[in-house]
């Protein structure tokens, strides 16, 4: 089908530049044009991704470096190439600060909030998609009308409430206010809002109630949804930074973002062993990218489509 | 419906209730009261540790805040960050996009490439980045913008320049962020039918052509979303200005959330860092409703 449309608009085409070439010539040229357009997207395409991944290999590069050679090398090429690599600077990172602490506060605090935010939010989109209650048509919009409010709007106050009631420098105020979410009950709601009634019927004909039917039949069938969410959750909380700057400085709870920003001005200024720290902070998120990348890229699109 | 009436149990609203409940006892916690709480401490004095009586001074807090040069400057440069970033990031991640849009080998991997600095929390991202903008021929930044101008290039001191800090900071964001952008467009451009590519080339018209009549209208959507995603991201500009520059030099790179977060967290000026992030809100809801507007129309018109 493909070839019968190509040919004949190589046949439109043909007629207006006149019958110089004839169709098998016009074919080879358009193939040299394409192949030619195909390498050069590939040398703009490989030229980008070079200048793109610079500041990455320079990290990784450099955490293997000795201290002194990260800041001189960094204007030459051997700023990407590790001559005698060694472990010294991961090493020193342990010595100096309590990583395994601040990588343990950023797993248990992400951890709780995706795992409890999943629960949570999933079970209100099902009561708002899938059942019949009063209130439900009143109340549902308000909660998208909260989408709108980002949480820097409401940094402030809660800042207020969380040192009022005595939580500052807990896992609890890093953790309860990011638990439900008004975008991931719109997520699940709009999956969970195209799942065809028959699904539930059999169920709740059995006399299955609303909670059982929503573990054993829903979430079984909405791995995707809740494979996106889990996924956007992690992404935004590992990477906060305003709310435990300003609740969670104390070093027990402190989680890695604030960790580095503090590492990064902690005399003797080293950079071989912050860039030791910054590729084991990123690290678990780079192997759950590579392994989830479908997942990924899906419920980052998913963020999108909902104009 | 007939089905659905048999289906109602009579106890739903009981269950419906009690699922969503831990959802909405914490969206009314802590996002619809500390929201209502910071529209009430901005009409008043409220500092942290201090010995004068809180009390209701109506609009005084905002007329304070807005005779500050620094809240002014941080206005001014969260507003001049959106003009330059959203068009010049949205048209990279657009040219991006196309370019990964087509069927060749090897796609993935450079999406890959592309995608990788989302996952990169700022704080990293800010930390690394210092050290590319280090003073001296030395620094990366620096002998890359001189071997690029074949020598013309004189080193700067990026983050404490007043004229360089600002765009420098952009950089980086545009860095991190373009990927983002990116995954959407793609997704965007995927779902425009691919008919319609075929009946413009049918009937004669260019890829240029094809990209003004087919990609733009069909991706008209997207595109407005992306935009506005990407100011509403541009107006909460904090990570970066805390580890990169806390403002300076001479509040050239200050922004309202950065001014906000000192007022309430450093000073524990409670009223006018929250009279500040209201400020910032009634920014985002503005930037909301035109997208919201935008998007309407598109829809009138199909």
């Amino acid at each position: 089908m493909k070839q019968v449309q190509e040919i004949s608009q190589e046949a439109s085409t043909g007629g207006s530049r006149g019958s110089a070439m004839t169709h098998d010539e016009l074919m080879t040229h358009r193939k040299n044009q394409q192949r030619v357009s195909m390498i050069g997207s590939y040398v703009v395409l490989t030229i980008l991704a070079l200048l793109f991944i610079a500041p990455i290999l320079f990290m990784i590069v450099g955490s293997f470096k000795p201290d002194n050679l990260v800041l001189i090398e960094a204007g030459s090429l051997k700023a990407f190439v590790p001559e005698n690599p060694s472990l010294q600077n991961y090493q020193d990172v342990f010595n100096r600060v309590n990583f395994t602490q601040f990588f343990w506060n950023s797993i248990f605090i992400t951890g709780a909030i995706v795992l409890f935010g999943l629960l949570v939010n999933s079970m209100a989109a099902y009561a708002f998609s899938r059942l019949q209650w009063r209130g439900r048509d009143i109340i549902f919009p308000v909660i998208i009308a909260l989408m709108i409010i980002p949480f820097e709007a409401i940094a402030v106050p809660l800042f207020f409430q969380m040192t009022w009631l005595g939580l500052r420098n807990t896992y609890t105020a890093q953790i309860i206010p990011f638990i439900a979410n008004a975008f991931s009950i719109y997520l699940f709601y709009t999956f969970f809002i195209v799942l065809p009634k028959e699904l539930e019927e059999a169920a709740r004909v059995d006399g299955a109630g609303p909670i059982r039917t929503f573990f054993e039949i829903i979430v079984p069938v909405s791995k995707p949804v809740f494979a996106s969410v889990a996924i956007l959750t992690f992404l935004t909380q590992w990477g906060s930074f305003l709310w435990p700057t300003m609740i969670a400085v104390g070093e027990k709870v402190r989680p890695l973002p604030v960790a580095i920003a503090q590492f990064q001005t902690l005399p003797p200024i080293q950079w071989g062993d912050i860039m030791a720290f910054g590729v084991m902070m990123v690290a678990p998120m780079l192997v759950i990218f590579l392994i989830f990348q479908k997942w990924f890229v899906q419920g980052v699109a998913s963020s999108g489509i909902k104009g | 419906m007939a089905n659905q009436t048999t289906l109602t149990a009579p106890n739903d609203t009981r269950s419906a209730l009690g699922m969503a409940a831990p959802a909405l006892i914490g969206l009314f916690l802590f996002v619809a009261l500390p929201f209502t709480l910071a529209a009430i401490l901005s009409f008043t004095n409220l500092r942290l540790g201090s010995p004068l009586p809180t009390r209701f001074i109506g609009l005084e807090q905002y007329a304070r805040i807005f005779s500050e040069p620094s809240f002014r400057r941080a206005l001014l440069n969260n507003a001049i960050f959106a003009l330059v970033v959203v068009p010049l990031q949205t048209a990279i991640a657009l040219g991006l996009a196309i370019l990964l849009n087509r069927p060749l080998r090897g796609m993935a991997i450079f999406r890959t490439l592309f995608f990788m600095p989302v996952v990169f929390p700022m704080a990293l991202v800010s930390v690394i980045w210092i050290l590319i903008y280090a003073p001296g021929a030395n620094g990366m930044m620096n002998s890359f913008l001189d071997f690029i101008t074949f020598g013309l290039w004189e080193p700067r001191d990026f983050l404490r320049d007043p004229y360089l800090a600002l765009p420098a900071i952009m950089l980086l964001s545009m860095w991190q962020g373009v990927g983002f952008q990116m995954v959407i467009l793609l997704a965007g451009l995927q779902s425009v039918p691919s008919d319609l590519y075929e009946a413009a080339a049918i009937d004669g018209s260019n890829k240029w052509n094809q990209f003004l009549h087919v990609t733009l209208p069909q991706l008209r959507n997207t595109l407005i979303f992306v935009m506005l995603v990407t100011s509403i991201l541009s107006f909460r500009l904090y990570d970066q200005i805390e580890i990169m520059t806390n403002g300076g030099p001479l509040d050239a790179t200050t922004t309202v959330m950065y001014e906000a977060v000192t007022a309430a967290y450093q000073q524990q000026k409670m009223a006018k860092g929250a009279a500040m992030t209201v400020v910032f809100f009634l920014v985002v809801l503005m930037i909301t409703l035109i997208q919201r507007t935008l998007i309407k129309e598109e829809r009138a018109m199909d």
